[in-house]
């Protein structure tokens, strides 16, 4: 079989497909993906408010509610979690049956592993949109046309937080150590961004943490989804996401390379 | 005079420092035979097998698949192979269609050329019917016969095989051992197939027997034993593992 354009894309619709549909088939993973940004939307914002004022800041016109700003960092957090959930169950075995299925199919690596980003990147675009329609009947708002613009920043943001987990799952061998995982990159990834807080806010707090929240290149993603939820490029927000995007992807190719061993080690444990 | 389907030259192959799991390791599968790959738990049939299908990579010999270097034209030659490995590879939640396709997909085959060759492999098992089932209500007699048939949906002209029947009952067993054993004589398929079970080879088959990394003994099985000087594979096996030992 020749490798042809048709090739590629028949690879490309197949490993979406199978993605969109297995997430079809697990509901209490689509279930368990929507109630952890809900609540926080509606218990830990619904407290926040009244003791957190929001200052204007852009891309905002008017004074917004808690509930308003921290929206696209719970759309985030469902991406973060998205990309992190995928390379747990790598770590766990579940997924590692499957990828091996897909890494001896007759196409490059990186073309794979790109596939299989994208898959999971439109799932947890699917899992945003519900998100944001729940958020939008609860009264958090956005402009209609928003909610257009803001796809093509989901699947840059998207695609960086599942490279990140790609990277994760060919770094890490063990499930005892995806504990460590949420303690030392999920949470402080999430903690440590503009997420919960505006970047100003960070600084009042303390420099280094304003400068680590900053640099994060969750901050950056959150912000692109924000700005984009409201119609506006913020360019140094894609910028950055672009290009932690190619540094995990590179990574994660880099980690999945048939002669670094990587699956080696691995099988090793299973003779 | 065409070239093998498979044909390892001089692989050598190392987890880590001093060690190797494979060391200097030569075979070749000619179309249209059943070469059983024959070694006990931790031989390095495993290792061998993730090396042929590239899930690793040895910088040391080569592998050439229908004569296409596998280093050097990975994807041509993957194209060439289907694969059957020892751990199950389904979506449990798909149905057996959905898997297939899945699988047809990766190859780049047409939807039309994928449904009707995914009937027709499903036929072939006996589990055409079973076609719109999801792969949870399957036994794992019935899932095995579904990998079998995904694994021919490209036409490989290689088939390998790491211990397919791990896992399975007796008749399931016999059922994927004849079929696989049908496949190289009626199509002309090569076959490699790792197993720890001697009984799943054929008097007609060749063995290529494994142990600590190193080839042993490799032939039709009538000209094994001969060498070995034994009546029974069973007994050139044992002296082939227990010349190692003592």
């Amino acid at each position: 079989m020749t490798m042809t354009a048709a090739h590629y894309a028949r690879a490309l619709g197949g490993i979406v497909g199978r993605e969109v549909l297995r997430f079809v088939h697990q509901r209490e993973r689509f279930l368990s993906a929507l109630v952890r940004p809900l609540l926080w939307l509606f218990v830990f914002a619904a407290g926040f408010r009244a003791a957190l004022g929001i200052a204007i800041t852009p891309p905002y016109e008017t004074y917004i509610t808690y509930e308003v700003y921290i929206a696209p960092g719970l759309v985030g957090m469902i991406q973060l979690f998205n990309g992190m959930q995928s390379s747990l169950s790598m770590v766990y075995d579940r997924e590692m049956g499957s990828m091996r299925m897909l890494l001896v199919s007759p196409l490059p690596r990186w073309f794979l592993l790109t596939a299989k980003l994208l898959a999971g990147t439109a799932v947890s675009i699917l899992q945003v949109y519900a998100f944001l329609a729940i958020a939008w009947v609860y009264g958090v708002q956005a402009p209609p046309l928003g909610y257009v613009t803001v796809l093509p920043a989901l699947v840059v943001s998207g695609l960086m937080l599942g490279a990140l987990g790609m990277l994760l799952s060919s770094a890490i061998r063990q499930l005892e150590n995806f504990a460590g995982v949420m303690n030392f990159v999920i949470f402080p990834t999430f903690f440590l961004s503009t997420a919960l807080y505006p970047l100003w806010k960070m600084q009042e707090a303390g420099e280094l943490l304003y400068a680590i929240c900053a640099v994060n290149p969750f901050s950056q993603a959150v912000e692109l989804i924000r700005h984009a939820l409201y119609m506006k490029l913020n360019a140094p927000a894609l910028g950055w996401t672009v290009l932690a995007l190619v540094v995990f992807l590179g990574g994660a190719i880099y980690g999945y390379n048939p002669a670094r061993g990587f699956l080696a080690r691995r099988g090793a444990g299973a003779e | 005079m065409t070239a093998p389907a498979l044909s390892v030259e001089s692989l050598s192959y190392g987890y880590g420092r001093g060690a190797f799991a494979l060391q200097d390791v030569s075979l070749a599968v000619e179309a249209g035979s059943f070469t059983a790959l024959l070694g006990p738990n931790g031989a390095g049939k495993t290792t061998l097998f993730a090396l042929i299908t590239r899930l690793f990579e040895s910088t040391s010999g080569t592998i050439r698949i229908g004569g296409v270097d596998l280093r050097a034209e990975p994807t041509r030659a993957l194209a060439r192979m289907g694969v059957v490995f020892q751990q199950p590879t389904l979506d449990l939640d798909l149905t057996v269609r959905q898997n297939l396709l899945y699988f047809a997909a990766l190859h780049g085959l047409p939807r039309r050329t994928a449904q009707a060759r995914a009937l027709e492999a499903l036929e072939r098992m006996g589990m055409a019917e079973r076609i719109d089932e999801t792969v949870r209500r399957l036994n794992g007699g019935h899932r095995r016969r579904v990998e079998l048939a995904r694994a021919l949906l490209h036409e490989p002209a290689l088939l390998v095989l790491d211990e397919p029947t791990v896992g399975l009952d007796v008749p399931a067993r016999r059922a994927i051992v004849e079929h696989v054993h049908d496949l190289c004589r009626e199509r002309g398929i090569a076959v490699l197939w790792a197993t720890h079970l001697i009984d799943e080879i054929g008097p007609d088959d060749r063995v290529v027997v494994i142990h600590r990394g190193r080839i042993r003994a490799a032939g039709p099985v009538g000209d094994v034993n001969r060498d070995a000087g034994a009546e029974t594979l069973t007994d050139s096996f044992n002296r082939l593992i227990a010349k190692e030992a003592a």
